[in-house]
């Protein structure tokens, strides 16, 4: 019996302007969001039948829509296997996925990890977000040898994505050397300023369906070919620890969080690594693409950093990443915009539709998110193809 | 440039009912962890349930306090100015066989390196909380 995950695309994609400040509210954002996906679906208001998104009763109530299904959960790779499941079991035709983040202040508070009360055994440490990172960088160091120049060819070619993308809020702010990184002021050591993650505001959205609607309608379909999901522990209030594992059964350490997921996805696939054409990885940290190329399984344990290191990572190369400048520069808006904006950034480069940074011909698309230091990783396959 | 313990205008770990001997024992100068006593599991942190053997019997136990230093960072841009900068969050291995969270002190960053001994030295921030940091042994 064939997947049903197969018979599930995504046939729209929308982001709104992303910029340091909007000057608009969350709601307003959010509402420009679901409209722009259900038109690029080629789809009207009233087919939606079913939201997933931490926002969804609010944009349902705005929109209009009634009574509809609305799956209270964070609209990341997490979010589109969910409607993918509501869709292959005929509880939903079409789903939305919705998330933004805008409006006056948000920005501090939005980066503060200690505010939050379960933190009682790290918020007193400063153990703010790039600390959390470092951590499992260092560890890597530590084992593998990994270097500041490896971690550094990482934030400048994505950077370099940002730089040449009209739509990244660091458009034009490089081009970027290895060395213009590695002199950025150190944040928390082995990261550099320009290996972590902005912050900004923006909103975006996505429209799915079942493959007889999207054979039939006006979007220009990106089927699901796998997807996977691993978690470790709450993010934020335990110390992450590379080499911790599992008592019942499973020995993948904290470190390679998301193995078993890309495996499971590449399984459902049908693929290996060596079939993507482009990695649309999710990069809070430099160190977390070469962890990613690790744990995905495109290199062994301990090679990433040599793997990133002779431009097989750059737009020309054989696994361009994260072609919208990601995180570091085209926005980080949030808990979950950034993340459902890897899954648009594959569905346009499948598509072909890339206002910049194309990457020609390439059918097969892996997203990610997620990160070692938040111990959790999802990942997604999507083509231009169905299987 | 030696690290020292930030410990004031920082945020204050709230006990709970599962965590208070744990800070109790702060208090006195002792790192205080869990043990299972079916599968003899050093637990951190202190939590009601073995993660190995699901035994819910967990009697308290005083660590020596000293260890290895696992992984760290030093960071130079705090997030508030609460914490003087640099400061160096590490996990420590116990030699009891748990790790922690926690901060190296009394060293520069330089001297910091993976596998170092290091031995808990405690600052109080206020009345109830004392936070163990951790300097070269």
């Amino acid at each position: 019996m064939s997947n049903p995950l197969h018979s599930v695309a995504i046939v729209g994609a929308y982001n709104t302007r992303q910029a340091r400040d909007l000057g608009r509210t969350t709601r307003e954002v959010l509402n420009e969001a679901a409209l722009g996906a259900i038109a690029d679906a080629g789809l009207v208001v009233g087919d939606v039948d079913a939201i997933v998104s931490t926002s969804g009763h609010q944009v349902l109530f705005d929109l209009g829509l009634g009574s509809i299904r609305s799956v209270p959960s964070g609209p990341d790779i997490d979010g589109v296997l969910t409607a993918a499941g509501l869709l292959a079991t005929g509880q939903a035709r079409v789903v939305l996925l919705v998330t933004a983040k805008a409006g006056r202040g948000f920005d501090r508070a939005s980066v503060a990890p200690w505010v939050r009360p379960d933190h009682e055994f790290v918020a007193s440490y400063g153990l703010i977000t790039p600390a959390e990172f470092a951590l499992m960088a260092r560890r890597h160091m530590i084992d593998h040898g990994t270097t500041a120049t490896q971690m550094a060819t990482v934030a400048a070619a994505i950077r370099n994505n940002g730089h040449s993308n009209p739509e990244a809020i660091y458009h034009g702010r490089g081009p970027f050397t290895v060395d213009d990184i590695l002199a950025s002021p150190m944040v928390a050591d082995p990261f550099h300023l320009l290996e972590c993650a902005t912050t900004s505001q923006g909103g975006c959205a996505v429209v799915m369906t079942t493959a007889d609607r999207a054979v039939d309608g006006k979007g220009v379909p990106a089927w699901l070919l796998g997807g996977g999901s691993d978690r470790c522990g709450p993010s934020y209030q335990t110390s992450p620890s590379w080499d911790r594992v599992g008592f019942h059964g499973d020995d993948q350490p904290a470190g390679l969080v998301g193995r078993r997921a890309a495996r499971q996805a590449f399984g459902q696939a049908g693929l290996r690594p060596d079939d993507v054409d482009v990695c649309e990885f999710y990069d809070p940290f430099s160190f977390e693409i070469i962890r990613q190329f690790e744990a995905f399984g495109f290199c062994e344990v301990g090679e990433g950093g040599g793997f990133v290191s002779d431009g097989r990572i750059e737009l020309d190369g054989q696994f361009p990443i994260t072609t919208d400048g990601g995180l570091m520069s085209f926005s980080h808006a949030g808990s979950f915009p950034q993340q459902l904006q890897r899954v648009i950034r594959a569905v346009e480069q499948v598509r072909g539709s890339c206002q910049a940074n194309q990457v020609p011909d390439a059918r097969v698309a892996m997203c990610s998110n997620g990160g070692s230091g938040a111990l959790y990783t999802q990942v997604l396959l999507v083509s231009s193809e169905r299987v | 440039m030696i690290l020292a313990a930030n410990t004031s205008g920082i945020p204050v770990p709230r006990p709970t009912a599962e965590s208070e001997p744990y800070w109790t024992g702060c208090r006195a100068g002792v790192v205080k962890f869990r043990r299972c006593s079916d599968c003899r599991l050093a637990v951190f942190e202190p939590r009601s349930i073995c993660p190995r053997c699901h035994g819910v019997d967990l009697p308290w136990e005083e660590s020596a306090g000293e260890g290895q230093i696992y992984s760290w960072s030093v960071v130079w841009r705090p997030q508030t100015p609460a914490f003087g900068s640099p400061y160096a969050p590490a996990i420590v291995t116990l030699d009891e066989g748990f790790d922690m969270l926690t901060a190296i002190v009394g060293c520069a960053p330089e001297e910091i390196e993976a596998g170092l001994r290091v031995r808990a030295e405690f600052h109080a921030v206020d009345d109830v909380i004392t936070l163990p940091f951790f300097r070269p042994a």
